[in-house]
């Protein structure tokens, strides 16, 4: 039975991506004692899914490490992965929030040896590669996967194989008979931060995304660029395998439209400029992208990065939503439009098209188990009348990793202002 | 008329005497209608064009272009504009105004199938079928018009077989029962809207 010990000046943050963790170690560090819930079995959220990241192209590991050291040094953080708040009740001050928790069947003495996975066959999809891949049913979610701890899937629990598992495990970490629990958390004050989630770009029905195999999205792009990834690092198209060095990015795909997402995402353009970078990385001057455009949105600062890309003679830009794609016969996707300066008709082919989906949020206010107040687009607002659960990071807005953490401390101090108040009442 | 070059003139002057004008400062130019309309191709402005034209202020360019009277009203632009814009609404609504002005494109297939439609329709209440399609076959003289009836005779065979077309509708044919007051009705209609959309 998990066991958390926690009170009304206790502050609970629900989601461990970038915002949640710098929100739990800003209010950690400030001395207060946190709870955090990662529904994954890892925290790191999506920013561990990028292969770089712009403004300086560092890899997610520089930023993500020093954080997960940070967060395993204090004492005063207590994580719970592969939890969900199912309710919140209460008022700022004196909440308490049911967690469920999902059985791992592994356990505090996992070394992550990595044993089990050798004993283990079943292949299930592997969510952190956005199941472009396949890994064993005993698995580390991720390379730099904290806690560094391995998972056994619930679809062989009961099988002779989970036998086969449990007996590879030379320090006794298997637990088969782990169940489903729920406990509950008593918090002072929480920072409400679950991220983005993709837009399903299936419902862009004209980009043909559920019938075309060399359309992807930009979140799948990030994996075939990693050589962690499930190519290795190697930009091949999935219909054949063969290099992808002609790749169309097409913007605001799902966002900015009135038929899906109303709101610009935001990080979309930027997400495209760097993935150029990757193209030059992979190719040299063979890598060519075309982005199709309707603005480029190099969020303030960024503007430096956008002349640099556009300096670069391999990349070309084409002031167009593309109208709709359609495959010839050798499997490339080819790319139809209007472009809007000069009105030229175009029918162009590529190997690979990206599609620079549109963030939504993972959980959508509405479905927050408490009363939130939010925007058209499921983001939460800033408003008194959410009490003290505070909304941070891409949980709040469509917004890049920099201004995320700037987010994720606001919500920290916030939180930490209620729970001081709480501090100075029970005197 | 003499219009200034570059004013936003043209665009109020849409945006108060076109249907659903007042969507067209909504367009931003992404391209998707026209790059989706299965006709724009071979038009000489598709609606994101004319959209343009319009804000700058091209009222005889846009109002004389053969365009808004190609449109099919497939929709297809409508589902897919990003911003939700009413295109056919607008593209029809210009090409009433263009008629209205009299800039309309000359001997314009559609242009005038619409004003035959209207004449027909006017007189009885109801469209006779035969004399509309005679009249359409013989817009362009009378031994054109025996080929066109010629080329549609198995289809005006096929109309009368499912009672579609009676040819006994060239005596005069059905109408409704108030024909006065039908026409008094249409005539308060257009004066209305004549007004609202300050038409002369
Ligand atoms: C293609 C692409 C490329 C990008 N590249 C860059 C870049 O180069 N540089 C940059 O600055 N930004 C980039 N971004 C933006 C960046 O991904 C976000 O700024 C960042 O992920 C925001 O972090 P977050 O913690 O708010 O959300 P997330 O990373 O989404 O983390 C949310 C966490 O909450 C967890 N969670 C979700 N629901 C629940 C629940 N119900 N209960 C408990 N936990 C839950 C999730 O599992 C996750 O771990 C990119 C975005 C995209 C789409
Ligand atoms: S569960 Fe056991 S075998 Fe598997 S990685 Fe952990 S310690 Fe190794
Ligand atoms: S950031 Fe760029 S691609 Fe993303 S929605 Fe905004 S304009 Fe479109
Ligand atoms: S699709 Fe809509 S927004 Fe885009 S150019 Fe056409 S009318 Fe304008
Ligand atoms: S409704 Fe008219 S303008 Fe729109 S796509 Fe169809 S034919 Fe083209």
């Amino acid at each position: 039975m998990t066991e958390v010990v926690a009170t009304n000046q206790t502050i609970l943050v629900v989601g461990g991506g970038i915002s949640g963790m710098t929100a739990a170690l800003e209010a950690a560090e400030c001395g207060k004692e946190v709870v955090l819930i990662e529904k994954n079995p890892a925290l790191g959220g999506r920013v561990s899914q990028l292969y770089r990241y712009f403004p300086k192209l560092c890899h997610p590991t520089c930023g993500l490490e020093i954080n997960q050291r940070r967060v395993k040094q204090n004492k005063r953080i207590r994580v719970l992965t592969m939890a969900e708040v199912t309710s919140i009740t209460g008022s700022p001050g004196d909440y308490t929030a049911s967690v469920k928790i999902a059985p791992r069947f592994v356990n505090e003495n996992c070394t992550a040896c990595g044993d089990c996975g050798d004993a283990a066959e079943t292949m299930v999809d592997d969510a952190f590669n956005y199941n472009l891949g396949k890994v064993k049913a005993a698995f580390l979610p991720s390379r730099m996967a904290y806690p560094q701890r391995y998972v056994v899937d619930p679809s062989v629990i009961g099988t002779p194989e989970a036998d086969k598992i449990k007996a590879a495990c030379k320090y006794d970490a298997v637990d088969l008979a782990m169940q489903e629990e729920t406990v509950q958390v008593k918090a002072g004050a929480v920072v409400w931060a679950t991220g983005w989630k993709p837009y399903d770009a299936n419902k862009i029905q004209p980009y043909g995304y559920d019938r075309f195999a060399n359309v992807i999205t930009s979140v799948e792009f990030e994996r075939l660029s990693d050589p962690h990834g499930p190519t290795g690092g190697k930009i091949l198209r999935p219909s054949d395998g063969k290099e992808a060095r002609n790749v169309a990015f097409i913007q605001c795909a799902g966002s900015r439209d009135e038929n899906h997402l109303r709101h610009c995402s935001r990080i979309c353009c930027m997400a495209s400029l760097k993935q150029t970078n990757y193209m030059r990385e992979a190719f040299g001057d063979e890598g060519k992208s075309t982005i199709y455009y309707i603005d480029i949105r190099a969020i303030d600062r960024f503007e430096d990065f956008y002349q640099k890309v556009q300096a670069d003679p391999n990349v070309k830009f084409i002031k167009s939503k593309v109208a709709r794609i359609l495959e010839d016969k050798d499997g490339n996707p080819v790319l139809h439009g209007v472009d809007t300066e000069g009105y030229h008709r175009y029918a162009t082919p590529h190997d690979l098209v990206v599609l620079a989906v549109g963030m939504e949020p993972s959980v959508s206010a509405a479905n927050i188990p408490a009363e939130i107040v939010s925007d058209s687009s499921g983001f939460i607002e800033q408003d008194q009348a959410n009490g003290a659960i505070f909304g941070a990071g891409c949980a709040a807005n469509p917004l890049d990793v920099n201004r995320s953490v700037q987010s994720a401390t606001a919500s920290a101090l916030r939180a930490i202002q209620v729970i001081n108040r709480v501090a100075r009442a029970e005197g | 008329m003499s219009i200034e070059k570059y004013t936003r003139n043209f665009l109020k002057e849409v945006e108060e005497r076109v249907e659903e004008g007042h969507w067209v400062k909504m367009c931003m130019q992404c391209g998707v209608c026209a790059g989706s309309c299965p006709l724009g191709a071979h038009w000489e402005h598709t609606p994101q064009k004319i959209f343009m034209m319009i804000r700058a202020g091209k009222r005889e360019e846009v109002l004389s272009s053969d365009s808004m009277w190609m449109c099919t009203s497939c929709y297809q632009c409508i589902v897919r504009c990003p911003r939700k814009l009413p295109i056919t609404h607008i593209m029809h609504g210009l090409a009433y105004l263009a008629k209205r002005e009299g800039l309309a494109p000359k001997n314009q297939p559609t242009a005038q199938f619409g004003q035959l439609f209207w004449d027909n329709l006017i007189k009885t209440g109801r469209v006779n079928e035969l004399k509309l399609s005679l009249g359409m076959y013989f817009k362009d003289g009378f031994s054109q018009g025996i080929k066109n009836a010629m080329a549609m005779q198995s289809v005006g065979m096929g109309m009368m077989k499912a009672k579609r077309l009676n040819p006994m509708e060239i005596m005069g044919g059905h109408g409704v029962k108030d024909k006065s007051g039908f026409q008094a009705m249409l005539k308060k209609a257009r004066e209305l809207e004549d007004g609202r959309r300050k038409l002369a």
